[in-house]
């Protein structure tokens, strides 16, 4: 025996051995932790990306071009092929004009497909039977399209003094108008005149962090065995 | 049967139990060494020396300030790929920012949590946003009953739904805590981090009663195509690993007298944005109009952040 009391044995290579594989093991997961978080954050990214929402009717705010004068789609084409659009007039110029129109008479001759639902109005409550190319105020004067907001603010005052002071509808750009320029959405851009109800939509963007899916848990459990932690 | 043959192997060759033992555990201990000491080979792989020693975010000069914004983007130039440009914006004199939100006409569809996703460079596999839409049951203000985890169509005529993010504070109990000051409140009412400065300890997430900071769990991963290249040193920079982050009211964007990108979202208009010490501001004619709250009022945390409801 030396003074050390180990000697060279049988067993030693076979320690050695172990040992080295341990502390190689040692080493490869340490090698393995300092280079996984030092992977470029484009790597593999492709599968994992935020996934696309569910494409909803929802009308978005948008950087839009102001109210153009409506005009309606007829079956002719032009000598480019391109479709051939008919002021209003065109074609009302020639017809009498149908007070009844409306709530329970929808045309279906022409503009098939309309859905209608806006309260008690009928067509010519806002259309101008005497010019069609406008649209008709309460007090039977004539208004630009382009003017269209005047029209619904003769009936929905409250929500005509929230959007005069910013507080309905969307808006993009500044909230510091020395800064710079703000636009912002008109009723017509959101609601649809027709059947002015907002749409249901579907939400997009799912909560996927740790508070969201622990509640997720917590309520499958419960709607699993309702009666779990209440009457023990 | 292996004992014995193991003392009479032993005997023969020399080697004790005590001898055997030894070695095992110089082994392990060699081991666990390599292991403990591992957090700081990961530490050299990604923070430099100069990162290490960057002062507080208060204490930098300008010229500190230009190095550090530098480095900042050149360290996402390299981990993400992408060409960003990261400014440090200051609060403009005059200004205090305010949020109201019209709980009337919110519909619930989220594109508000989506757009701060998408604005403030946040990590895509965990779909993280400092906004949490809670759907409410109507007749109630409990956020603890709100629900995170609803789905369309919305809004269901028995509910209301209520966008919940950082309320910015005046007494903001995150601040508080902070054990380093790596969190403030800044001249325009909105309340920051430090990213640097962060040890991560997380006090702040316990001490929000609104739940409205996260904690950065992994290295954000971002493609470097979907990098917000517009970035501030206090908001929507990307985050390192281990710090908590918070909204700012997209201060990069807001401090520039832009609209936040949440509000921008916004289809129905229910948010609305601006300047609170400014009488004509719109801001202030909801808050003098409107029937305005706070969140939870009660805890003096006196939030920038108000709710209302129409008439």
């Amino acid at each position: 025996m030396n003074p050390s009391g180990f000697r060279f044995t049988r067993l030693t290579p076979a320690l050695v051995v172990v040992g080295l594989v341990w502390i190689a093991g040692g080493m490869w997961l340490l090698a393995q932790e300092a280079r996984s978080p030092a992977q470029p954050g484009g790597g593999h990214m492709a599968e994992t990306s935020t996934p696309r929402a569910q494409p909803s009717e929802l009308r978005l705010p948008m950087r839009s071009a102001g109210v153009a004068q409506p005009r309606v789609l007829t079956d002719e084409f032009d000598h480019h092929g391109d479709p051939v659009y008919a002021a209003c007039s065109t074609c009302h110029a020639t017809r009498e004009a149908n007070f009844k129109a409306g709530l329970d008479l929808l045309p279906t001759e022409f503009h098939q497909g309309l859905r209608y639902s806006h309260g008690e109005l009928n067509c010519l409550s806002c259309h101008n039977a005497d010019n069609y190319d406008t649209l008709r105020r309460a007090d039977g004067r004539a208004l630009d399209y382009q003017n269209v907001m005047a029209l619904c603010s003769q009936c929905h005052g409250p929500q005509t003094r929230d959007y005069n002071h910013g507080s309905h509808g969307g808006m993009v750009g500044f909230w510091d108008r020395a800064k710079g320029e703000r636009e912002r959405n008109r009723c017509i851009d959101c609601h649809d005149v027709h059947a002015p109800a907002y749409p249901r939509v579907n939400p997009v963007f799912p909560p996927r962090d740790r508070g969201a899916l622990e509640q997720l848990r917590r309520e499958q459990a419960h709607s699993a065995n309702p009666s779990s932690h209440r009457h023990d | 049967m292996i004992d014995r043959q193991n003392s009479s192997d032993s005997e023969s060759s020399g080697v004790t139990r005590r001898t055997a033992l030894k070695a095992v555990g110089a082994t392990l201990g060699a081991a666990a060494f390599a292991k403990a000491i591992s957090p700081l080979t990961e530490w050299a792989a990604h923070e430099s020396i100069d990162d290490f020693l960057q002062k507080h975010y208060r204490e930098l000069s300008p010229v500190d300030m230009a190095v550090v914004l530098e480095r900042i983007a050149q360290d996402t130039r390299e981990d993400y790929g992408a060409e960003v440009e990261v400014a440090d914006h200051r609060p403009q004199p005059g200004v205090k920012l305010g949020y109201a939100l019209n709980l009337s006409i919110c519909v619930g569809c989220r594109r508000c949590a989506q757009a701060c996703h998408v604005e403030n460079n946040h990590d895509r596999p965990s779909g993280n946003s400092y906004i949490r839409v809670l759907e409410m049951e109507k007749g109630s203000l409990d956020m603890a009953k709100g629900n995170v985890n609803y789905d369309g169509p919305v809004p269901k005529p028995d509910k209301f739904y209520m966008p919940v993010q950082c309320q910015q504070c005046d007494h903001p109990p995150c601040v508080d805590v902070c054990p380093v000051e790596a969190t403030w409140k800044e001249d325009d009412g909105i309340v920051v981090v430090d990213y640097n400065w962060c040890i991560g300890c997380r006090y702040c997430e316990a001490a929000c009663p609104y739940h409205a900071r996260r904690f950065n769990w992994t290295k954000p991963r971002i493609p470097a195509a979907e990098v917000n290249p517009h970035q501030s040193y206090l908001s929507n920079r990307i985050r390192p690993q281990g710090v908590m982050e918070k909204c700012t009211y997209c201060l990069h964007r807001t401090r520039d007298g832009r609209l936040p990108a949440c509000l921008e979202a916004c289809p129905t208009g229910a948010r609305v944005f601006g300047n609170l010490l400014d009488p004509e501001s719109e801001i202030r004619w909801v808050l003098a109009h409107k029937r305005v709250f706070v969140l939870k009022e009660e805890l003096g945390t006196k939030p920038s952040f108000f709710y209302f409801f129409d008439e």
